[in-house]
């Protein structure tokens, strides 16, 4: 391991420590922790975006003499429209930041709204439209996925029980969903679980980290 | 005894949960993993649908923050497409997690004997993802026209004759957010590509629905999917060496919860 692997290990390492030490208390190796973390993320994010963004999209092919006069008359629109953005720092002319944003906001809109129903709404519903009764060779496969979709049919079904807003919920609509609410609150517990998993194998990764990377005393 | 729960301080808590962590990657118990059937679905697509040569483009749409669950699928998967002798381009729409994974590609390929140019390449990160995701179903080149080096993407051997989806065989996107349903909604469905993700814990029931209806091939969902592909394509790594200390913390977990809520039950019947 050559000298920068080196600090660079002992610099996560201490910086792992000093951000699990929260756990504990609240102390001054935490913020110092937390504030390098905003601070490099910034800087980073200010490098990448010049140099994955701003100058190959813009300054270079501005800059490029074989780059067509037409594509390079283009780029004024979006080299505007960043200019635009960068007036919110200025109080009396920020409103003109609300143009790009517009511009932002309705292109993701549009592009969205087919995208959802395209690629979301449609095959979801198509999803749920599936035989009530299967047959196949064997009887009891036959009997057991019958019955699955009929019970994914009945969760999607009283789910959206209760989501009707448009009656109150009383008599058999009541009763519906409060079925429909079992269901939505398993989906919870999945995901809730699914997080709690996710956490844990967070915690193993710098556990890892620290006793494999740093002390050397795991393989 | 219920007062003794009341008053347990929540640090006591920390500390078993470290502790039940921490023992068994110190004493490497050995535990049985069983491969689910969306991971299996995501192994064999790579393992037996795709010929030799086929172009994989795998996204990195994940940073720091979940590295410890990603990065052991990422390297699983790629190994496994290398092995099968697959062509690797390497993108992203999360910029901090790029680089992260970019010392991944590199090492596995370089033990794997692969060219970069040849075998892989590295388009690095564009901003506006949807944005460079409808793009690049038209042609790849209006956004990345050179790699992450700089260098033109036309003077790359690998990318000669590729220019969009139509030349792509099979979409990977390690996801810690939102940015799989994208991949699914925008190009998935519009241009119609076949795909697969790993994800995070988090993030894996928003796509179950998705890998239920067929939009995606396979799912790999957290750090135990990462041990049952690894488990599936014969190398164990990280993620099965992290399952036992997964076991055990969930399994305190589930006590703590237990022993919370008989405090519960017995302080309201006082």
């Amino acid at each position: 391991m050559n000298f920068f692997d080196l600090f660079g290990t002992w610099l996560a390492a201490g910086l792992t420590v000093a951000i699990l030490s929260f756990l504990y208390r609240d102390n001054p190796l935490y913020k110092f922790a937390e504030h390098i973390y905003v601070g490099a993320s910034a800087a980073f994010w200010v490098v990448i975006f010049w140099y994955s963004d701003v100058k190959p999209m813009l300054i270079d092919r501005a800059l490029d003499p074989q780059y067509p006069l037409g594509e390079k008359l283009i780029l004024l629109i979006p080299t505007i429209f960043g200019i635009m953005m960068l007036l919110r720092w200025f109080p009396k002319v920020a409103w003109i930041s609300r143009w790009p944003i517009a511009f932002t906001v309705g292109m993701a809109a549009g592009l969205a709204l087919t995208a959802t129903v395209q690629g979301y709404i449609v095959p979801q519903i198509k999803a749920t439209l599936f035989p009530v009764v299967v047959i196949t060779k064997d009887p009891l496969i036959s009997l057991w996925r019958s019955l699955m979709n009929i019970f994914v049919i009945f969760g999607v079904f009283t789910t959206i029980l209760y989501f009707y807003f448009s009656k109150e919920h009383t008599g058999l609509l009541k009763v519906g969903s409060r079925i429909g609410i079992i269901f939505i609150m398993v989906g919870f517990g999945a995901s809730f679980g699914y997080t709690i998993m996710a956490r844990i194998s967070l915690l193993i990764g710098r556990i890892y980290f620290l006793l494999h990377s740093w002390l050397g005393v795991i393989d | 005894m219920i007062e003794l729960l009341d008053k347990l301080d929540r640090r006591i808590i920390y500390l078993v949960i470290g502790i039940v962590v921490a023992y068994p990657l110190i004493v490497h118990p050995v535990m049985p993993i069983r491969v689910s059937e969306e991971v299996k679905r995501a192994y064999e697509f790579v393992e037996d649908s795709l010929p030799s040569g086929s172009v994989i483009l795998i996204s990195i749409d994940y940073d720091a923050a979940s590295e410890p669950e990603l990065t052991p699928m990422f390297r699983a998967v790629l190994t496994h497409a290398f092995r099968k002798g697959h062509k690797v381009i390497y993108m992203g729409h999360w910029a901090l997690g790029l680089p992260l994974a970019q010392k991944d590609l590199e090492e596995i390929a370089h033990r794997m004997g692969k060219t970069y140019g040849v075998d892989y390449v590295n388009l690095g990160y564009r901003p506006g993802f949807v944005t460079v995701m409808l793009a690049m179903g038209r042609e790849l080149r209006d956004i990345y026209s050179s790699d992450y080096q700089g260098i033109p993407i036309d003077s790359i051997p690998m990318m000669a004759n590729i220019h969009n989806y139509d030349q792509i065989d099979l979409i990977i996107g390690f996801e810690a957010g939102s940015t799989g349903e994208f991949w699914i909604q925008y190009v998935g469905s519009r241009f119609n590509k076949r795909m697969f993700f790993g994800t995070t814990g988090v993030v894996a029931p928003d796509l179950y629905p998705y890998y239920a209806s067929g939009q995606i091939l396979g799912l790999i969902g957290g750090l135990k999917g990462a041990a049952e592909y690894e488990t599936q394509i014969g190398h164990p790594a990280r993620g099965v060496f992290g399952m036992p200390a997964q076991s055990f913390a969930h399994l305190a977990i589930l006590i703590f919860i237990v022993i919370g809520n008989i405090g519960y039950i017995l302080r309201r019947r006082r």
